[in-house]
């Protein structure tokens, strides 16, 4: 389908100018609830699409027809409001804002009211977004929905973050919820050169994030909702006198903790008075004092600015962003730069009947990639060395024939210094919808969306040459073996495309009272990421022996084929029944395989519209929301693992037969009839408000059945080309409670304190595992590797929760401390053998909550976000590795540092397996505390000025003792450190 | 309403249009992938794919040395022929590793290994994926496969070589799966890939498998040293026979020693000569001028790379203070492995100046500490270097040395020992074969013997064979691996070793298969 010809279409027709007789209304918007002017509201002649929005005064302006009587005046969070015309002035007061049941709800194809939802769905509105220096949109709702989750995955700038709604329902499979922007699903793939997908969308632009969790109201989405849904709307263009908003952030991040080490003196008093440690171990010992630490963080300095006008040109309405982000890592050498451009533009023709919504969004990205193995480095580099030594140079450890000692490890200034890796991405996603109300049939629209998401990345790393980071497996020649710098680069494409296409039927049936929503179409998502190949090179341009590559490109290619149906039936405006169906067809699948069938159903009670509560002052709202529905899921499933076929190898894994090397084809393991994964998930809600919704709470309770498990398991050996296969074998149970409540407890003319708060409970079961059973099975090894061998701690058992911990229970002596090697033998079988390994607990917090307050005096505003997990438990990989004293004198004459904490235990050796160094990881956490004041007017009532200071990651209260309790998987392997960040932000409005 | 029905018409028109014109794009392909009818479409394209068949052996995956085949396992620990190492050598009297935090390492060091050691897991991963991979490369080369595919004459003939290899290399798997874990699935070209659970085979019934095997395919062997560099051929074939009947009596408990006589004889007169200067069959050119080794692992510094095989070799018996240089490994030098005081004990004078075959390195021959890569002597038999001294190109950490799975010296003293035990032959002739030996080793005749018995034999393969890989078949041969007998250095668990249980003569059924294969028993006494 031809994007550009479509696009002209429309932009032509726009052109024509409408000539009608106009007469002039002003007025003005305030909030009612302090009777403070609302600037940003729509105001609209109603029935027709001559709109304006206020000024920051509160006040407008607007040309109507000479015919029209009323005004609709509307704004996200406030709800809307008829008002009429009358003499030419309109002064309106909108109501609070504390639960606003008009509000428009987007959901998957269309949009609905909020009373009338069916589904656990929760919106997040720009007003109610996390505050202070955020980078990557993800992070603006960390805290704010009951039962989501956002961890960042550490500090480094534009460092993405996982996401969790429900906890996932997947165990190999992805657990990443689907993201929509603007209607655009996007693929979930990477792209080199950039830290994560959505940090290429300007957090500025983001209007509401709206989150559907139930099966209800995700099944639309099919065979990629199992996870939840995120639908991301960005700010729209509207009509009316041309505004710019400008914003600016600066600020300055910090190192919040650092891990607490031997210091110089304290490593050379450990070292001479040890009476283990050789003349020759003394000797390593350097005179210097180094806090490594010190040597690799720096405050940070991060400038964030936006600049976006919004207004209407030839009767278009548009919105024009520009963006610019420089932010620097705490980690020296990491830097992130980030321009982005955002058009929007949302036309209505033929008579209001064609709606039409364009959106596209540019970003161009650079990243210098820090290495972050100088983190690590840094914790276990030796205190008493100087960074450089006698000649200039970095200290390393040196081998009695004068090359780097290769167990050692290597300067961390050093590793940052002589690496070098910046990445360049440039990335677009945009759309047309095209929504048209038929002439003849208004209730029915014809819904036309075509999209697409393309990103080029490409990148530069090299390490220099005699750096102890480079040693080559090959060396170059006798003058530069055997240290010899390198370098390479990397190039990805990502070409996206989505087509949809859909009808909906709006039709009130006043005879029985009835209304029905239908929704009935198809989609069509191509996903393909091309992977190019490059040689590595030394500096010099010789190519690396070896190094070219076999094939030029990778490319990895899904499609995703849809059919999908919706009913709402609305009854007397209080009992709605939903239902929707979708098929799916996916690439990723065999013929016999390929398609999936998901359906829903849910049924909602508008209890207060009852005639018993009608009229009631204290109840302002009462909804209860029953649901059902068949999600599928087979996202980070490999694109082709239903076919047989071979490979080539690489030029370095060759075989010589004769006197040639041949390239081996090689068989891949494969599962023929791998299938969809089907997530069952009932959901049972209720919504409350009362006192004209200043209180409003929702609770939610869900019990979700995920069968056929794409599972990673041993296979019978000899029966397929590995050990292990992904394939459809396990279930798991998730239960969970969720509430969700708001309030503001004062609210007058000066003084307004809105809270929310929400905690959310979530278990997670495995309840198969294998396709024979067999009680004497005990699970799957998984999570990352807790040594440099690969060894896991965590498994997948039936009956734990997924990723549960694995370990020997440490047995400790009379003073408290452990004893090195004992464990209990809990099978009492004489033996301590891995029989004896149990499980205890888990990395996922049973308990989150979140918890927010806005407390507005006048024209100061103070907010806070705090945010708690209670039960999780993390594995201190750190600790472990290093956390033993025979860590520090190591036989490869080299001295480690270690942590403090290492001789509390005293261990000899690692412990690797000791549920000694599993420990609660509960937390609670201040994420952000700021401080805003609204100036007014400035320049002669020509603008309006707010300026801010903020501070995130303000305090952390845990029993943990490593660096941050919050790490996603729940092994803390030196984790990039979040910084605490402190934020000055000017927002003007002109 | 009528409009309606009339739109919904036209839609579903549209609708069936799009899906038609669609579902075509849900049949993607790999863009790198091969399928068997682009692989297998002429002799060239079988070539790959049996180059693919040898390669199990010295490569851990095919897309550089840090891919793996295998999951569960560290890419460099699952090596074939690491792992074969380390369950043949450490278990015995000869090695002990440093790495007692590597998987499964320590448990071998001390001879106390459970059903869940991660490198007697590994090394039958391995090993039955050779066995699919060569079952795989059976199927597409049967003769009506390969007619079908119109590949005739010459080419034909030539498949049915590569065929007949295939079968060699299974077997020679099979072989590995028999002694160390003696009953294990069997699986063969005739089953199918995906849903199928293999049958258990007993050691006896495999023994006679692996025999008829070999048996089969020696016509369709190319003749002894006739064959490319590489590639196994009759000669290869008679030496795993020679090597299978000599341990038939452990494997079945009928003794095969007249097989096993007359299979190592094929070989010693079928051409071979012994390599004049002994350590230059362990060296980085030892595949140009070979004349002893009758088939080799092929390793190459730049264009087969694993951190096994002689890499792992070279690498894990030096440290950084060996001059890692000397050894061909300028950035190498993993300090692991070195020999338990019963190793050099073997020799009157373990300088090599008067047996070359001491190759050692140190001063310190008791192991105190398991740890401790100083304590016992270092094993400097494989080195990374040319014979004329210089460094092979490429030199970094990885090796080209090509691993000699079968040579000749092996076929001398089967032959010798063969008539020890009453396998028939002639005293003078074994003694030739044995002080054939021996005179290299001494470069004269001083060494040479004029009468030996079956206890010389285990020695005198200690001191030739001793780093590659046979120990443990020959202790348990001998009755000496097991039990308190014969004792050496942390054996059992204790510095001064201790006696172990004769249940740990087998290996056991990793758990992983028996939970996967309900078919599978697991051997007595785990």
């Amino acid at each position: 389908m031809n994007l550009k010809r479509l696009l002209i279409i429309p932009l032509l027709l726009l052109i024509l100018p409408a000539f009608a007789q106009e007469k002039v209304v002003i007025g003005s918007v305030t909030d009612s609830a302090n009777n403070k002017p609302l600037g940003g509201v729509t105001v609209t002649a109603t029935g027709t699409n001559v709109a304006t929005a206020t000024l920051n005064n509160g006040t407008f302006k607007l040309n109507v027809p000479a015919n029209a009587t009323t005004l609709t005046i509307s704004s996200i969070g406030y709800g809307t409001q008829q008002a009429s015309i009358g003499n030419g002035t309109v002064n309106v007061s909108l109501a609070g804002t504390a639960g606003s049941l008009n509000e428009v709800v987007v959901i998957g194809y269309g949009t609905t009211k909020k009373k009338d939802l069916t589904g656990s769905v929760a919106t997040v509105n720009e007003k109610d977004f996390q505050k202070g220096t955020i980078t990557t949109p993800e992070q603006l709702i960390a805290g704010k929905v009951a039962g989501v989750q956002v961890i960042s995955n550490g500090g480094a700038p534009g460092a993405g973050s996982i996401i969790r709604i429900r906890g996932g329902a997947s165990l190999n499979a992805s657990n990443d919820p689907l993201i929509v922007i603007d209607g655009i699903p996007l693929s979930g793939n990477g792209i080199s050169g950039v830290a994560n997908q959505l940090a290429m969308i300007n957090p500025n632009d983001i209007e509401t994030f709206t989150i559907l969790k139930d099966a209800a109201s995700t099944a639309i989405y099919g065979s990629r909702a199992s996870n939840g849904v995120i639908l991301i709307t960005t700010k729209k263009g509207r009509k009316g006198a041309t505004r710019i908003n400008f914003v600016t952030n600066f600020s300055i991040g910090t190192i919040a903790k650092k891990l607490d080490v031997l210091t110089g003196d304290e490593m050379r008093s450990y070292v001479n008075n040890n009476p283990d440690a050789t003349a020759e171990d003394k000797a390593l010992l350097g005179t210097a004092s180094t806090d490594w630490q010190n040597e690799i963080f720096q405050t940070a300095i991060t400038s964030d600015n936006t600049i976006s006008v919004t207004g209407a040109a030839a009767n278009i309405p548009y919105r024009v962003s520009l963006g610019y982000l420089t932010q620097q890592g705490i980690l020296k050498t990491g830097k992130l730069q980030r321009g982005s451009l955002s058009i929007g533009l949302t036309p209505m023709l033929f008579d209001n009947h064609l709606r039409v919504d364009i959106n596209v969004k540019g970003t161009y990205t650079q990243s210098d990639f820090a290495n972050q193995g100088a983190i690590g480095s840094a914790i276990s580099f030796d205190p008493t060395q100087s960074v450089y030594n006698s000649k200039g140079g970095y200290f390393e450890w040196i081998q009695s024939n004068g090359t780097f000692n290769p167990n050692a490890p290597a300067n961390p200034v050093g590793l940052l210094n002589q690496y070098h890796n910046t990445g360049k991405t440039s990335r677009s996603i945009g759309n047309i919808q095209l929504d048209y109300k038929l002439h003849f049939l208004p209730d029915l629209h014809f819904n036309l969306n075509l999209g697409y998401d393309i990103a080029e990345g490409h990148g530069d790393f090299s390490t220099d040459d005699s750096a102890r980071q480079s040693p080559a497996s090959i060396a170059k020649d006798s003058t530069h073996a055997p240290y010899s710098g390198t370098k390479g680069q990397y190039k990805q494409t990502v070409n996206n495309v989505v087509g949809e296409f859909y009808l909906n039927y709006l039709k009130d049936i006043n005879s029985i009272n009835g209304n029905i929503n239908a929704v009935a179409g198809y989609g069509y998502y191509d996903n393909k990421t091309t992977s190019y190949n490059f040689p590595s090179y030394f500096l010099d341009n010789d190519s690396l022996p070896g190094s070219t590559p076999i094939n030029k490109t990778d490319i990895q290619q899904n499609t995703l084929i849809s059919f999908y149906g919706r009913l709402i039936y609305t009854q007397s405006g209080k009992y709605i029944f939903a239902g929707s169906i979708r098929t799916d067809g996916s690439s990723r699948f065999a013929k016999g395989n390929r398609w999936g069938v998901f359906p829903s159903g849910a049924f909602t009670w508008r209890v207060n519209q009852e005639s018993f509560l009608k009229n009631s002052k204290t109840v302002s709202d009462l909804k209860l929301r029953l649901s059902y529905g068949v999600t599928g899921q087979q996202d980070g499933l490999g694109n082709y693992s239903y076919i047989p076929f071979y490979f080539q190898s690489q030029n370095s894994s060759q075989y010589q037969l004769g006197n040639t090397f041949y390239y081996v084809y090689t068989p891949v393991a494969y599962a023929a009839d791998i299938k969809w994964e089907q997530t069952e998930a009932y959901n049972i809600g209720i919504d409350v408000g009362f006192l004209k919704n200043r209180i409003t709470a929702s609770v939610d309770a869900y019990y979700r059945k995920t069968k056929d498990l794409l599972n990673t398991f041993n296979i019978p050996l000899g029966t397929n080309f590995s050990n292990r296969i992904t394939d459809n074998v396990g279930n798991m149970t998730t239960k969970g409670v969720e509430l969700q409540l708001n309030a503001t407890p004062v609210m007058n003319k000066t003084f307004r304190w809105d809270f929310s708060y929400n905690i959310a409970y979530n278990k997670r079961e495995i309840t198969k595992l294998t396709a024979n059973t067999d009680t004497s099975f005990v699970g799957n090894s998984t999570g990352p590797s807790v040594d440099f061998l690969g060894d896991q701690i965590q498994i997948n058992s039936v009956g734990y929760a997924p990723y549960s911990f694995y370990a020997y229970k440490q047995i400790y002596g009379k003073n408290g401390s452990p004893i090195e090697g004992l464990y209990a033998d809990l099978n009492r079988d004489g033996v301590i053998n891995q029989k004896d390994l149990y499980h205890y607990k888990s990395p996922f917090a049973p308990v989150t909550m979140g918890f927010t307050n806005t407390v507005a005096y006048k024209n100061w505003s103070l907010n806070m976000v705090l945010r708690a997990n209670i039960g999780n438990y993390m594995f201190n990989q750190v600790a472990s590795n290093s956390g033993n004293v025979r860590a520090i004198i190591d036989p490869n004459h080299v001295i480690h540092n270690v942590p403090q904490s290492a001789f509390e235990a005293s261990f000899q050796l690692p412990q690797v397996q000791s549920d000694y160094y599993l420990t609660n990881a509960s937390f609670l956490k201040m994420d952000n505390i700021g401080l805003s004041y609204d100036a007014g007017k400035i320049f002669n009532n020509k603008a309006n000025l707010i300026v801010g200071a903020n501070c995130q990651n303000v305090f952390v209260i845990t029993k943990y003792d490593g660096l941050d309790p919050e790490i996603y998987g729940g092994v803390d392997n030196n984790i990039y450190p979040r910084p605490r960040t402190y934020t000055l932000s000017v927002n003007l409005n002109f | 309403m009528n409009k309606l029905f009339k739109l919904s018409m036209i839609c579903t028109a549209v609708i069936s249009t799009l899906f038609t014109a669609c579902t075509k794009d849900l049949d993607r392909l790999p863009n790198n992938g091969l399928f068997a009818d682009n692989v297998y479409t002429n002799a060239a394209g079988y070539k790959s794919a049996l180059a693919k068949v040898y390669s199990t052996l010295a490569l851990t995956g095919s897309n550089g040395p840090g891919s793996t085949d295998l999951s569960g396992i560290d890419a460099g620990l699952s090596d074939f022929f690491r792992m074969f190492w380390n369950l043949q050598e450490l278990t015995s009297d000869e090695g002990i590793c440093a790495w007692i935090n590597d998987p499964g390492i320590y448990d071998l060091d001390i001879s106390q290994w459970t059903a869940s050691n991660a490198l007697v897991g590994g090394l039958y991963n391995r090993s039955l994926y050779s066995v699919t991979v060569a079952n795989s490369f059976l199927k597409e080369s049967a003769p009506d496969v390969v007619a079908g595919r119109g590949i005739t004459g010459a080419d034909a003939e030539e498949i049915k070589h590569y065929a007949a290899e295939a079968r060699f290399l299974r077997a020679y798997q099979y072989w590995v799966l028999m002694d160390l874990y003696g009953n294990p699935p069997f699986v063969t070209e005739n089953d199918p890939i995906g849903s199928f659970v293999p049958p258990r085979i007993s050691r006896t019934d495999l023994f006679d498998y692996i025999e008829s095997q070999l048996k089969n395919i020696e016509p369709d062997l190319v003749a002894p040293q006739q064959n490319e560099y590489g590639r196994a051929d009759q000669a290869a074939d008679w030496a795993l026979l020679a090597r299978m009947y000599l341990n038939a009596e452990v494997y079945t408990g009928t003794a095969h020693y007249s097989d096993a006589l007359t299979y190592s004889k094929k070989v010693l007169d079928a051409g071979y000569q012994l390599k004049p200067t002994f350590r230059e069959i362990f060296y980085a050119d030892n595949n140009v001028n070979n004349t002893e080794v009758i088939f080799p692992i092929n390793y190459d510094a730049a264009n087969t790379q694993s951190y096994g095989g002689t890499t792992f070799l070279v690498n894990s018996s030096i440290n950084g203070d060996m001059d890692p240089a000397s050894f061909g490994v300028p950035t190498g030098g993993w300090g692991g492995n070195r020999a338990k005081p019963t190793l050099p004990n073997l020799f009157a004078d373990q300088s090599g100046s008067t047996d070359s075959r001491a190759l050692f390195y140190g001063t310190k021959k008791e192991v105190d500490k398991v740890d401790e890569f100083t304590d016992g002597l270092r094993v400097t038999k494989f080195r990374n270097i040319n014979s004329d001294g210089t460094v092979p190109a490429d030199a970094g950490t990885f090796c080209s040395i090509d691993f000699p799975l079968f040579r000749l010296a092996e076929m001398n003293l089967i032959y010798a020992e063969s008539f020890l035990r009453n396998g028939g032959g002639d005293k003078t002739t074994a003694l030739q074969y044995f002080n054939a030996l021996r005179e290299r080793a001494y470069g004269n005749t001083t060494g040479d013997v004029s009468d030996i018995v079956l206890d010389d034999m285990l020695n005198e393969r200690g001191k030739e064979l001793c780093w590659e890989g046979s120990r443990r078949t020959d202790l348990i041969r001998f009755g000496k691996y097991t039990g308190s007998s014969y004792l050496w250095q942390w054996k059992g668990g204790v510095k001064d070793g201790t006696g172990i249980d004769s249940h740990f003569n087998l290996f056991p059924i990793p758990s992983t298969d028996l939970v996967a294969n309900p078919n599978l028993i697991q051997n007595p006494g785990y």
